[in-house]
Parts: structure tokens; sequence; C-alpha cells
């Protein structure tokens, strides 16, 4: 079988730490290659090196059969490797073709030929199944529309394999069905794929072949049709992972939030929800299901004093917490780990310790007549690190150190922690893998079984579908409709969240006009 | 190469190489190098008087790089420190001259009156900032222009028209005889015991306080600081203010030590702006402040001993003495390339 690319016994090592021991990854011509693991586990690692940014101190790397050196990405380029990013490098303002040729504008006597351009990327296009219009401004397009301007950026400059890199992170389902076939056409036109994922479900459905990465270690390939989720999840994890969250009946008993005909507007003055109500009851999940800026954000940061409110109420066991500052909503019972850890949940050049203090330094015992006691925080953070199962150095090691699954315990230690009456969780599993997922879901549940309120936002339908007693579904700043899990497909909760609230009430029951 | 002795070497290097161009740029310009770096030696450390006068000289850099460094850490960029020292300059021999009370009442009113006239000057752009999201460079260095003619005005008024104050009272000076018998009658005074304690204080509300934790939270992230509950408004004001407090002590320093009275001024003093380059240099860490202030001062008031012993023009002398200090200051660079240099040697064998 001729290989397009064969990493052999990659070793990458930043320091003393390793990041890659002895991988082997062979790609064969024409397959959909997944490379699986962790976060953490060296997948990115792996990745950089074949693309050039990254030179590792042992192994080599193979390009139909001939050793290459690649020491910088435009050599990979050359050799016709092309990345798909997760976070597309896209100039907003640009039409999808200037974006396309940028770096390599084909010119004309110093004036760039945009015309010729935009007919080849048409040309590209038709012959993919991409559908993209060479003349339309990357703002204006979908998220999906957005990857395909992407994979045709790698197509456009000669690219035979293709890495996708967590290709399916911020789709909806229907456009990662439209990926997928996507993918599978590339194929048929010769290209061969290597898809970086953690979704065990995605390279069940697409790939050829997996290749296992463990802790910087190559655990070994198999053949997809040879094996199944389980097992997968094993190799990834080095144990055995349950996949359907346990959890019991709920039992919910009476309102612990209420959001009544809540408006708020971003700071254009636009309105992003609209005359939203919501009930969260002591004792269930609630769920909200939508499309990434529909109106999730401001929801949640309206609730929590973060962002003003318009008009409408928000209340917490009857208690009307509407346009308070985010302490005191906090100190009503609330807990909150916010959708963007980075930006919001971490100080992320202070210790770890220092923020899992972050929502209780200014009380007693950490803090006494405005003197604060560091040994008090250090002994916090270190129950909250042993009861989470943060895994860190210890309380003084950089929050930026950590890896994003670590990081998220730690957030999730620190709210769940103070026991509050709500807990709002956004994407609290976004980015992160099998085993850490597991870890926060049941946790969710068991703030659940203890009596207490949970609202889950997420953009990740089996999220959803697993984890909530009630799924409210947003589209446009409104909540469409409220759904029990157990009596809904995700093929109606993807409609409903693409507003086509008619088609899912007539898919969903059958019901025949 | 292990960590630490990197680190001990990147200094070392880095004033070394700053001496040898600075050789070079004066062999170029036809002086004797030698001689050159013999006359900055002699001017720092030749006897006890200099020693004394260079101590002085680094009294101020102190209190302007603490102002600098405490805005820093704030994720605030103060570059009014120097409007903020004339003013607070203003305000201690303002508070010297006007009233005559027993020393234990005068010289603290005096240096109090600099603090709160510096944290006033500090004050607007916190509070532009805090309510318009007016950014603090532009403000603060408006301000200095403001400070710089207010002040002239003012000493206009005060001394009737003439240039400068009347010299203020012996119960309102720093001035120390046991300090100036130690050093041959230098200017020294115990303003340098002032900044030291205020390195004390800086380093307390940042690592002891609460004001602390939030102040730093807020200079790394100020999303995260809000989610946090803190105010950041409030934090940003309360952090220009007291960055401000710290430039207004640094102008006592020259009102009630080394002149001893405020004469109105053609234009800025510098040390404000060099108060950037002193926190820069000690990382925006009361620690590092001092190391930078020692250097700064010492460079400063040694250069001026160059034109006279040497002979070699003060212009020269400045782009020497600028040379060192950027070599000092591109530590990162050398650090990179002893790293590189370590790297080769790794890879040879």
């Amino acid at each position: 079988m001729e290989y397009v690319i064969e990493m052999l016994n990659i070793r990458k090592e930043f320091g003393n730490f390793v990041a890659n021991d002895n991988i082997t990854l062979q790609l064969e011509k024409g397959e959909i290659h997944a490379l699986l693991g962790e976060n953490g586990a060296g997948k990115s690692t792996l990745m950089n090196v074949l693309f050039g940014l990254y030179q590792p101190e042992g192994g080599e790397i193979r390009v139909r059969g001939k050793k290459v050196d690649i020491t910088d990405p435009n050599v990979a380029n050359e050799l016709g490797i092309g990345m798909v990013h997760q976070h597309f490098m896209l100039v907003e303002n640009f039409s999808v073709t200037e974006n396309i040729i940028l770096g390599s504008e084909p010119t004309k006597i110093g004036v760039t030929n945009k015309k010729d351009a935009a007919k080849k990327v048409a040309d590209l296009s038709k012959k993919y199944g991409l559908n993209v219009d060479p003349y339309a401004i990357i703002e204006d397009i979908s998220v999906g529309m957005q990857q395909r301007v992407e994979i045709l950026k790698t197509l456009y400059r000669g690219a035979e394999i293709l890495i996708f890199d967590e290709p399916t992170a911020s789709l909806t389902p229907q456009e990662i069905t439209e990926l997928v076939q996507i993918m599978k056409r590339l194929i048929a036109e010769g290209k061969s794929i290597i898809l970086i994922t953690h979704k065990l479900k995605e390279i069940m459905d697409v790939s050829d072949r997996v290749t296992v990465i463990r802790k910087g270690q190559g655990i070994g390939t198999v053949i997809t049709a040879e094996t199944n989720p389980n097992e997968l999840a094993a190799l990834m994890v080095g144990r055995q992972v349950t996949f359907k969250t346990e959890k019991g009946p709920a039992h919910p008993t009476e309102e612990t939030l209420t959001v009544k005909d809540l408006v708020v507007e971003d700071y254009r003055g636009i309105a992003k929800v609209k005359n939203l109500n919501l009930s969260v009851r002591k004792g269930e999940i609630v769920g909200i299901a939508g499309i990434d800026g529909n109106g999730q954000s401001e929801l949640i940061e309206a609730i929590t004093g973060l962002r003003k409110v318009k008009s409408g109420h928000i209340l917490i066991h009857g208690k009307d917490v509407t346009g308070m500052k985010p302490r005191k909503v906090t100190e009503s019972g609330v807990g909150h780990i916010p959708q963007d850890r980075h930006k919001h949940g971490l100080v992320l050049d202070f210790p770890i310790g220092h923020n899992i203090a972050l929502q209780t330094y200014y009380m007693a015992p950490i803090s006494k007549s405005g003197i604060m006691d560091y040994n008090k925080i250090t002994e916090k953070a270190q129950q909250i690190i042993k009861d989470f199962d943060v895994r860190t150095q210890g309380p003084h090691e950089p929050a930026r150190a950590l890896s994003g699954g670590n990081q998220q315990k730690a957030i999730i230690g620190r709210e769940v922690d103070r026991n509050p009456d709500l807990l709002i969780a956004a994407l609290p599993t976004r980015g992160l893998d099998v085993g850490a997922i597991e870890f926060i879901h049941s946790r969710l549940i068991e703030q659940r079984d203890n009596g207490k309120a949970v609202l889950l936002i997420s953009f990740e339908l089996d999220e959803v579908m697993n984890v909530s007693d009630r799924i409210a579904v947003i589209h446009d700043g409104e909540i469409v409709d409220v759904v029990i899990p157990e009596e809904t497909t995700e093929q109606e909760l993807g409609l409903l969240m693409a507003g086509h609230a008619e088609k899912a009430k007539k898919g969903g029951e059958h019901r025949v006009e | 190469m292990s960590n630490r002795a990197t680190n001990l070497l990147v200094p070392i290097v880095s004033v070394v190489l700053g001496l040898i161009v600075g050789a070079i740029i004066m062999l170029v310009s036809g002086y004797n190098p030698i001689e050159g770096y013999a006359a900055l030696w002699n001017g720092i450390f030749g006897d006890l008087y200099t020693i004394g006068e260079t101590l002085r000289q680094i009294t101020p850099y102190l209190l302007a790089g603490l102002a600098v460094a405490f805005a820093f850490r704030s994720g605030l960029f103060n570059i009014g420190v120097e409007g903020q020292l004339i003013v607070g300059w203003f305000a201690a021999a303002y508070v010297g001259v006007a009233v005559e009370l027993p020393k234990i009442i005068h010289l603290p009113l005096a240096i109090l009156a600099a603090a709160v006239a510096g944290a006033l000057w500090g004050f607007v752009p916190g509070l532009l900032k805090a309510k318009f999201r007016v950014h603090e460079v532009i403000v603060t260095i408006m301000m200095n222009y403001i400070a710089l003619h207010v002040t002239n005005a003012l000493i206009r008024t005060v001394s009737e028209g003439g240039d400068r104050t009347e010299r203020i009272f012996a119960s309102a000076s720093l001035r120390s005889e046991f300090l100036e018998n130690l050093t041959e009658f230098s200017r020294l005074h115990f303003g340098l015991l002032l900044a030291l304690i205020m390195v004390g204080v800086m380093w307390f509300i940042l690592e002891k306080t609460t004001l602390g934790f939030e102040l730093k939270a807020v200079g790394f992230n100020q999303h995260a600081s809000e989610y946090a509950g803190m105010s950041v408004n409030k934090n940003i004001i309360l952090a220009m203010v007291i960055s401000g407090a710290f430039a207004g002590l640094a102008g006592a320093m020259e009102a009630l030590g080394t002149f001893e009275y405020v004469s109105s001024k053609g234009g800025f003093t510098g040390i404000g702006f060099d108060g950037i380059a002193v926190a820069l240099l000690g990382m925006n860490t009361p620690l590092g402040v001092i190391f930078g202030a020692t250097l700064f001062g010492s460079l400063k008031y040694g250069a001026l001993n160059m034109p006279n012993a040497a002979g070699i023009p003060i212009e020269i002398v400045e782009i020497v003495i600028a040379v060192i200090i950027f070599f000092v200051a591109s530590g990162y660079i050398i650090r990179l390339l002893l790293l590189r240099a370590a790297g080769k040697k790794k890879e040879a064998k």
C-alpha cells in the first residue's frame, strides 16, 4: 500500500517534557485517517511537527516515500499539505476570494487580479460540491460556510493532504452531515485526510483508520470497521469509559430561577434576547440547546449581572435580582461556570490557588479587615484540587500551565464548592476529552440530586440530550420550544435550533397536515 | 546551562555589552573610553560625597519607578508620573514656605500635601478611564502639560512675579546634618529612607492586602475580575490615585530634600519619564524598582563627571549612558542569544 505521509517514531520534547514519544502515523492515499487522543495527549504537537511549526527531536517524516525535512509551513504547503484550522484564520470583512488568495495574490503588473482568482475559486467549489460564492463577504456567511472557505484555501494552494483540526466543534448537526459529505467527496477526488478529533461518533462515521495517542505515546492504529466506540475510548483514556451518563429520574420541586419577558441588547442596541421566558426548578437540569450566537451568552450574562437588562425580570427564589451587580447575584446563591474560561473564568497569570479563591477571596477566613491570609487560600485550593481531581503541581502553579480540562475542573470546583442553589454551566465541556466530560457531567447531576437547580448551556446536542431533564431550544433570542429529551430526536432539535419550528413539529411528531 | 546561571549571566553580559558599545562610540568620536569610564566610576563611587549625591539622585527615581510599576501591575500605563511629580513638588514646597509649624507636624504635612496633589493628578485620568473609557495614556500626557504650566503660573503668583519660591522653613526639610556629615556635605537627605519605606508599602499593598489581590486581578484580566464581582472601575481609579501619590512623593523629595524650593521650569524634569524605564527594568516588582532606580540614578549622576574629568561632551555622554541602559533593557534578547549559543554547543557535542 502506498503511503502519502509517514511519520515514523516521532519524538518532540519541550525542555524536560516529552510531548510526543515514539509516535508513528501512516496515511494511505485516499483515506480518512483519524488522530484520536485526549486534550494534551500531543495531537496538536504532532500535527505542528508535520506542518513545520516544530522540529522533531527524533524520528523521520516521509512524503510519498521520500524522506523530507519540513522546516517551516511553506515547505509543508509545497509538499501539498494543507491545514483546516479549528479557529478560522479569515479576515472578516474581506470577500471569500480575497481571503483565499491572501498571501499569494495573483498580480498583473502589480495589480491584484481578483477576477481570475474568483473564477478558479468557483471552479474548485463546483468540483468538490462546496457551494461557496466567491464574492460573499466572510462576516455575512455562516460558520459552516466559513469552514468551507478554509477548505478551499488549502485546495487553491494545491493541497493533496488535508489536516482537519477539530472541524465539527462549532457546527450544527446539519452542517456536520454536510461536512462529512464534503470529506467523502474530497477522498473520491484523490485527496487524503487526517482528522484530528476526540469525538468518537465522528470517527466511527467517516474514518477508515484511527491512530490513537495517549499522554504523548503512540498507542497504535486500528481499522475503524473492526473497532467500536467503547474500545476506542478505552484506548484513548487507558481505562473503561461509560458513555451514557448515569442518572436517575429528576424530582423537581419549587422554582429557583424565573426569567420573565427578558430583553437584552448588545452594545449596538440590537436585541439579542427577545421577551425570553424560562424557569429552572430545584432538583432539575434544564439544558439550553441552540446554535452559537442566538442569545445564549447574553442571557447568561444578564442573569449573572454582567450585562444590562433592557426590560423584563430575573428572579431567584422569587427575589428580584434584575440589574444587580455580579457579586450580589453570586451572593444570592448563583454559581457560574462561564462560557469562556480564559476570558471570564480564570486569571491565567494568577496561580491556580488564587483562581480557586476568586469568588471567596474577600470573605473570612481568607480576608480579614482587608488583609489576605494566603495560607488559607492554599488550604482551600488543596482541598478543591483533591476533591475535584485537578491535575496540577500544586496551588502555586500558574493557571495558564494547566490543561483545559484541569482548568475547567478547578472552575467547577470553585463554583460547586460554594454550594450554590442555582448552578449555571455554560459550555462546561467545550474542548474537553471524554474522561473530563464524564467527570463534569456526573458533577452536574450530583448537584441536581442534592436538590440544586442547574442551567446547562451547550452547543453539543449529545450533551444536552444526555444530561438535561428538560431542553429549552433557543433561536434568535427566544425559547422556541421546551422538550423532554426522551421524547425528541436530534433531528427535531436541529430543526428547532435552525428556526424551523413548523418543520420540526411535522418531522418530530409525524403530523400530517 | 542551568536556569540560575542564565539569570545571573544575563545582566552581567548585558552591562558588559553596553559598556563595549559605549566605548566604541567614544572611540569613533575621538575620546578615550578608558578615561571616560574612569570618570563615570569616580562620578558614582569616587568619594563619600559622590556616593551621597548618587544616593540622593536615586531617591526620586525610586518613587517615580514605584508609581509607574504600581499602575502597570493594575494594568494601567501611567505616563503622567512626570506631571504628578511636578504638582507634588509644588505642593510640598508651598506648604514648606507658607506656614511655620513644629517639625513633627510641618514635615509630615508637607509630605502629605505632595502625595495628595499627585494622587489628585492621578485621580483625573483614573476617573476618565473608569467612567468614559478614555485611554489613560492620552489623559496623563495632557495632564503633564497642565501640571507644568499651572505650577509655573502658581510659582509666579506665590513669588510675586519671581521664578522661584522662598526656601522652605527648616521645619519642613528632609535634610539631615547627620547624613550630610557622613557624606562630606552631600545633599543626601532622609527622603531615601522614606522612598525605601514606600517600596515596602507597595509590596505590602500588592502582596498582603485584599485590595492588592483585586488590583492584580484587574491588571491581568478585567473580564474575569468583573465576573468575580470586583468593581473594575473602583480599582482603576484607586490604582491611579495610589500611583499618583507615589509620584507626588517623588516631587516631595526634590521640594523638601534636594532643592528646598520650587522654581518655574522651561520643560519637564525627565524623572517621571525615566520612571517608566526604571519600572520596566525592574519588571514592575518593588525589589526590581530598587535595582532599576539604582542603575538609573548612578549612571545619571556619575555621567555628570564625564565632561569635566574626561573632556567628553555631554551629548556623547548621554548617548553612552542611553546605550548602556538600552542593553540592560534588552536582557530578553541577550537571554535568547545565550540560550541559542548554549544550544549550538550542545548540538556540536
